[in-house]
């Protein structure tokens, strides 16, 4: 008798939900993220603490509503990184507890170590935070899926919409940080891609110093109108300050009344609190009854890294990290995300394909790609490194 | 000229001879807040009502007394009376109504809201909420089949179609679809339910009894990209030979043959094809274009765009009345 009543319940365990006699397929997701948050100008924009994971708990629970029905169970664990901690080990520790994806959101080289050290264990990575070109170029890996835009992508999306608006006279502001030093290089990149003349460049070194100060305002009043005078003619400033060192000064203060873009002003972003398009407004309500806060890029790539492991199971109905990657990276993938068209893996160096949203902080302005930039395989290659360009080489 | 007269006097004489031929067509506008009320004689707007925020899924109540729209962010469902053309009253939808579908004899009312994964059940003439049921992750299209046993709806982030026993109100079955199904539909023999995915681009046949997609209906546009093919509306013929689907940003609707599941033409219409309606003859399709901000009447025996009429701003679902 209970043979087959277990017999009954196999044959109808894809369609029919209920008590189901056998245990839900269980996934184990891992997260991992440093500890500490860096420090921004202006406190509305200050990551919270949960910045990131909060976006993948949500994921969990959708998640789990879908696997309620497949009987299929998705549970998160996090690992927070201090100073000193080796990442290694930490992915390791992950591989070791049988968790087959982990989402990271860590700088470039610690993702590296992470991928390299869980390589052989057939773990599969997720970068939801390092938007370096180098990880999905000259340092790509088979097992490191990237959801974070890439820098260029960001840089192209911003200059197809100024291109557009006629906005084609940029003066660039630099920092004085390696990572200023990458974007501005996307951004020269992405001028002349686009048709875009940078008229000229100015470094603004970070000498140091308190973020915040009791009378601040007044000195950088001073300062950001002098900085910015004696420019040639041109029609918008274009920050590139990865750092937040001066950017978000930028705005109103310029010697001439120009808009300012890139790093302040208007900023390309995967994913806005202000994003109410193709019903992103049930994703933004279902993240702020659950969090309390508003949704970030980062919450945002952080869900869709674990939603495209749902997806994925969904279809494949095995929680086999092989079988799971395999359907990623198939012609059958792609994932609904709130941006108005589906988003599919660039089987070359594992990118998702996405549209960039250009926001203000209130509003979104715009999304790119932009009408008119053409592309013969999806408009969305027009953003980034595409396939003629790629030097990864995945093995 | 001499085409227009002879148009315009086929008209006059349609007009003259015929008993009443025309239909109202009521057109939900998700941006202007209004239904826009359409004579299908003059293919013109005769008038347009003021209704609550975000207006989106909109359905005659079967004995035709009554139009019913959903208005999103008023989290409720407005009653226009056919006679007056006013709201004159609401129904307790629970939040975020967008779809909804009514049982045969018109006396329950099954909604789809987005916002809590939810299928709320209510009586129509007590307009009380009797029930609701649990699903997937954003609920969006309704439908019941032929037959009334079995509720359909589909949840755009879980990518399901849940079957509900009517009786029960249980989930009795969930089949997976394509990304982000947003409308369910029967044919009228209830041998076949089609759901559309939005973002997967394609329309899913599922064999009602074996409960699993036994064909994909998939769509080829020369110099279209694939991402912008979003099918969306589905209506089908009622002999059931001939289907039409709303393709969304494509500005298409797409013929189809309902026996081999093949796209057999592509109509150009307005931008952002969303939902559409048959004229009760069945001799028009009328589809709203939510970014055009009008409406297309589709021939249906030509299978030609006949006309375009101006409505308000997004115009989203639309239902259409006998009178």
């Amino acid at each position: 008798m209970t043979r087959l009543l277990v017999g009954v319940t196999v044959c109808l365990s894809v369609l029919v939900t209920g008590a189901l006699a056998a245990g839900p397929l269980e996934i184990g997701i891992g997260y991992l993220r440093r500890a500490d948050i860096k420090p921004t100008l202006s406190i509305v924009e200050q990551p919270a603490d949960n910045d990131g994971v909060a976006g993948a708990r949500l994921a969990i629970e959708d998640n789990n509503t879908t696997g309620k029905f497949l009987n299929q169970h998705f549970t998160l664990e996090e690992f927070r990184l201090k100073d000193g901690d080796d990442v290694t080990k930490a992915a390791t520790a992950l591989a070791d507890r049988n968790i087959a994806f982990i989402i990271a959101d860590l700088p470039a080289d610690s993702l590296l170590k992470a991928a390299d050290a869980i390589r052989d264990r057939g773990t599969v990575l997720f970068n939801a935070g390092a938007i370096d070109d180098r990880l999905r170029e000259e340092d790509c890996r088979t097992n490191l899926i990237h959801v974070a835009p890439t820098r260029s992508m960001l840089a192209d999306a911003l200059a197809q919409y100024l291109v557009w608006k006629q906005w084609k006279r940029w003066m660039m502001v630099v920092g004085s940080h390696d990572e200023d030093r990458l974007f501005a290089a996307t951004l020269r990149r992405a001028a002349t891609r686009f048709g875009a003349k940078i008229v000229q460049e100015r470094v603004f070194e970070d000498t140091g110093g308190a973020r915040r100060t009791d009378s601040g305002v007044t000195l950088i009043q001073r300062q950001i109108p002098v900085f910015t005078q004696q420019a040639p003619a041109y029609d918008i400033l274009v920050a590139a300050d990865e750092s937040e060192v001066f950017a978000p000064y930028l705005p109103y203060r310029t010697w001439d009344p120009r808009p300012v873009a890139g790093s302040a002003g208007l900023v390309p972003k995967s994913w806005d609190a202000a994003q109410d398009q193709w019903g992103a407004v049930q994703l933004q309500n279902r993240f702020l009854k659950l969090n309390s806060r508003r949704m970030t890029a980062l919450d945002m790539q952080a869900w869709i890294a674990v939603r495209m492991i749902g997806e994925a199971v969904s279809r494949v109905n095995s929680s086999d990290r092989k079988t799971v990657l395999d359907f990623l990276k198939g012609p059958d993938f792609s994932i609904a995300a709130f941006k108005g068209q589906r988003l599919t893996l660039r089987a070359w160096n594992l990118q998702l394909r996405q549209p960039i949203l250009l926001v203000d902080g209130r509003m979104v302005v715009s999304v790119s790609p932009q009408e008119g930039f053409l592309h013969q395989v999806s408009e969305l290659d027009t953003l980034g490194v595409d396939q003629p360009e790629t030097r990864c080489r995945l093995h | 000229m001499l085409r227009h007269c002879l148009v315009s006097g086929i008209a006059v004489w349609l007009a003259g001879t015929l008993p009443a031929g025309a239909f109202i067509a009521y057109v939900s506008n998700e941006k202007s807040n209004t239904v826009s009320v359409i004579d299908t004689d003059k293919w013109a707007v005769i008038k347009t009502i003021k209704v609550g925020q975000r207006p989106r899924g909109i359905e005659l109540t079967r004995d035709g007394k009554f139009v019913l729209v959903a208005v999103g962010d008023d989290n409720t469902i407005q009653m226009i009376d056919t006679a007056t053309r006013e709201v004159t009253n609401t129904l307790p939808s629970g939040p975020d109504p967008e779809l909804f579908v009514q049982d045969k004899a018109g006396k329950i009312l099954y909604v789809a809201n987005e916002n809590d994964n939810t299928v709320t059940v209510i009586d129509i003439e007590k307009r009380t909420r009797i029930g609701d049921v649990q699903v997937g992750v954003e609920p969006e299209g309704m439908a019941l089949s032929p037959d009334g046993r079995f509720l359909i709806n589909t949840s755009e982030t879980t990518n399901m179609a849940h079957f509900i026993d009517t009786e029960t109100r249980q989930i009795v079955a969930n089949v997976l679809v394509d990304a982000r199904p947003r409308y369910a539909e029967f044919k009228r023999d209830g041998s076949e339910l089609w759901v559309s995915s939005e973002i997967g681009g394609t329309v899913a046949v599922i064999d009602p009894a074996k409960r699993t997609v036994t064909k994909k209906v998939t769509f080829n546009i020369p110099g279209m990209r694939k991402e912008a093919i979003q099918p969306v509306g589905i209506s089908i013929v009622a002999d059931g030979k001939t289907a039409f689907i709303a393709l969304g940003p494509a500005n298409r609707v797409a013929v189809v043959d309902a026996a081999s599941h093949q796209v057999t033409k592509y109509l150009l219409v307005g931008q952002r094809a969303w939902h559409m309606a048959f004229t009760p003859d069945e001799k028009f399709l009328l589809v709203t274009n939510g970014v055009s901000n009008d409406v297309s009447v589709i021939d249906v025996a030509a299978l030609k765009v006949i006309k375009t009429i101006q409505v308000g701003e997004l115009p989203w679902g639309i239902t259409i009345a006998k009178q």
